[in-house]
């Protein structure tokens, strides 16, 4: 893993070129990762059809993720979970300007391959835990794709196994299809103290520690240098308010994933709107308490403790 | 750059602030800190203008920066800023300084305009096709050993260029896809500055710096101005 290159500019006066023994960073992952610094600061919205996507892109998303069901009713509905048809995704793609995300199954390489999501034109291959996963010991090599990957984790460990195996970007899973933020809290502050943790570490204490969280040494040690996610973290799974927005970009990540949260409340729209102004003024209480008014009704939500353990999307990843 | 003005100039402070709506603000702001006598400051809403000399549009998606400057209303206060005050655009940042936008989304998008030119949107297709090359930039590189690494991202390019003010900066050089060589990706049209690529993803800060001279310059300018 010597040959992984932090974004640059991620981080203020991080070394890049002299650090990495005079070779120039590797323009493939420079690349991919530059898009998802492209995405902060931005909402990426679930859709499953052209209309939601339209509905999307008018509210200010920075992408959409196009999927077949959404969260929530992947969950109600049971059964095996799969990539979405490529022929929606293709209309997805033709009905917007906005970069276009697609989910692949958990270690399902050949969902994510040339032939289907790469070869569709989709921006950004999500391999995701909302799918059911293909193995359940294995994710998906993806140095071996010229698309950027984005993965879910709930803690540093997880997500320095993702960035070793070629993610270009890291989401906090929470519990998708939910509505229920408490999830997505706590996988923001595990990372976080994670990484406080480590960057009090010496050099002794980090190669345990690296062992511990089950993490790639050299990518501990680079985040422990830079104090936050070698690459750009968005949190997904359970916002479903701008004050939830607003929360996890307090918390410290880079940007949010709506799911279920905007196409099952009562005005979807408007939902998306505000909880994309609550993106950008996060951390100004005027603005969220302008657009927090009068949004209609807000997803249900499930308490996740009322969900049986085999049933928690979180604990797919390995 | 040589001052023969009082030694007040050259430690002169340059507040340059970065549109911080969406996309990569905080990549600008880690470049800018690094340089000599400029302040960064993040831009959200419209009292911020008053408080800086010039800004920098980043990258992002230029619908949704477009769409929250005119939510948070701003939008105007941009218009009016670029107007007459130095502001350099990178890729959602150029499309957003356009005059006239192409490929845009259904229903069109709101830019502030200011470059005569006229933008191609998301030019060379998906992700898969954004890539980086290294360009002659006139007043940066000096010979061919010394490119700028530009680094496109569901890039932009110029169309056209709509009137003798608009110097071209940067070609592409090389053909990319269906894009010939001859397609201009950087200009300037006296205080605006538009690329279409991401200076701000590499380590080389020669462009934040040539726009830092422009900022100066035009300063300058108005002190002297205001003195006789």
């Amino acid at each position: 893993m010597s040959s992984f290159t932090v974004p640059t500019n991620l981080v203020a006066s991080e070394l890049t070129t002299t650090e990495l023994n005079g070779k120039p960073p590797q323009a493939s992952f420079q690349v991919k990762a530059g898009l998802a610094q492209m995405l902060k600061g931005g909402v990426i919205m679930d859709v499953v059809n052209v209309e939601q996507a339209r509905i999307a892109e008018e509210a200010g998303a920075a992408a959409v993720m196009a999927l077949e069901r959404v969260p929530a009713d992947i969950r109600r509905n049971g059964g095996v979970s799969r990539m979405s048809d490529p022929k929606m995704i293709k209309e997805i793609k033709a009905a917007v300007t906005i970069p276009v995300m697609a989910k692949a199954r958990i270690g399902h390489f050949v969902e994510a391959q040339a032939s289907i999501l790469e070869a569709l034109g989709v921006d950004y291959i999500d391999e995701s835990e909302v799918l059911t996963p293909a193995d359940e010991q294995h994710h998906i090599n993806k140095h071996n794709f010229k698309i950027p990957f984005v993965c879910g984790a709930r803690n540093l460990g997880e997500a320095l196994r993702r960035i070793s195996e070629g993610a270009a970007m890291i989401r906090t899973k929470g519990e998708a299809g939910t509505g229920n933020i408490v999830e997505a809290v706590r996988h923001m502050r595990t990372i976080t103290s994670q990484i406080k943790r480590a960057s009090a570490m010496n050099e002794d204490e980090l190669f345990t520690y690296a062992k511990e969280l089950g993490a790639p040494y050299d990518l501990l040690k680079r985040t422990a240098k830079l104090g936050r996610l070698p690459v750009v973290n968005f949190s997904a799974g359970g916002i479903a308010t701008p004050a939830d927005a607003a929360m996890m970009m307090q918390l410290g990540c880079d940007g949010v994933f709506v799911g279920s949260g905007i196409f099952k409340s009562g005005d979807p729209a408007k939902r998306a709107e505000a909880i994309v102004q609550a993106v950008t003024h996060y951390n100004d209480p005027e603005v969220l308490a302008r657009v927090s008014e009068d949004l209609g009704e807000a997803m249900v939500g499930i308490n996740i403790d009322s969900l049986p353990e085999t049933e928690l999307m979180a604990k797919r990843g390995w | 750059m040589v001052h023969t003005g009082d030694s007040q100039d050259n430690t002169q402070q340059v507040r340059v602030g970065v549109l911080a709506l969406q996309g990569a603000f905080l990549e600008h702001v880690n470049i800018l800190s690094r340089l000599p006598n400029v302040i960064a400051v993040l831009v959200r809403r419209k009292e911020h203008l008053s408080t800086i000399d010039a800004l920098i549009i980043p990258g992002g998606e230029s619908t949704t920066i477009a769409l929250v400057a005119e939510r948070s209303g701003l939008l105007n206060s941009l218009k009016d800023f670029v107007q007459t005050k130095p502001t350099w655009g990178t890729c959602a940042g150029l499309i957003l300084l356009a005059n006239e936008v192409h490929k845009t989304k259904k229903g069109g998008q709101k830019v502030l305009g200011g470059l005569d030119i006229a933008v191609n949107r998301n030019q060379f297709g998906s992700q898969i096709d954004s890539f980086e090359a290294p360009l002659n930039f006139a007043n940066v590189t000096t010979s061919d050993t010394d490119l700028f690494p530009a680094v496109f991202i569901r890039a932009p390019i110029i169309t056209s260029i709509n009137s003798s003010d608009v110097k071209v900066l940067a070609k592409l050089e090389h053909n990319v896809g269906q894009t010939d060589a001859s397609a201009v990706v950087a200009v300037q049209q006296g205080h605006l500055l538009g690329t279409a690529f991401h200076p701000e993803l590499t380590d080389d800060d020669r462009i934040h710096r040539y726009f830092v001279q422009i900022v100066t310059q035009i300063l300058n300018e108005k002190l002297k101005h205001a003195k006789t």
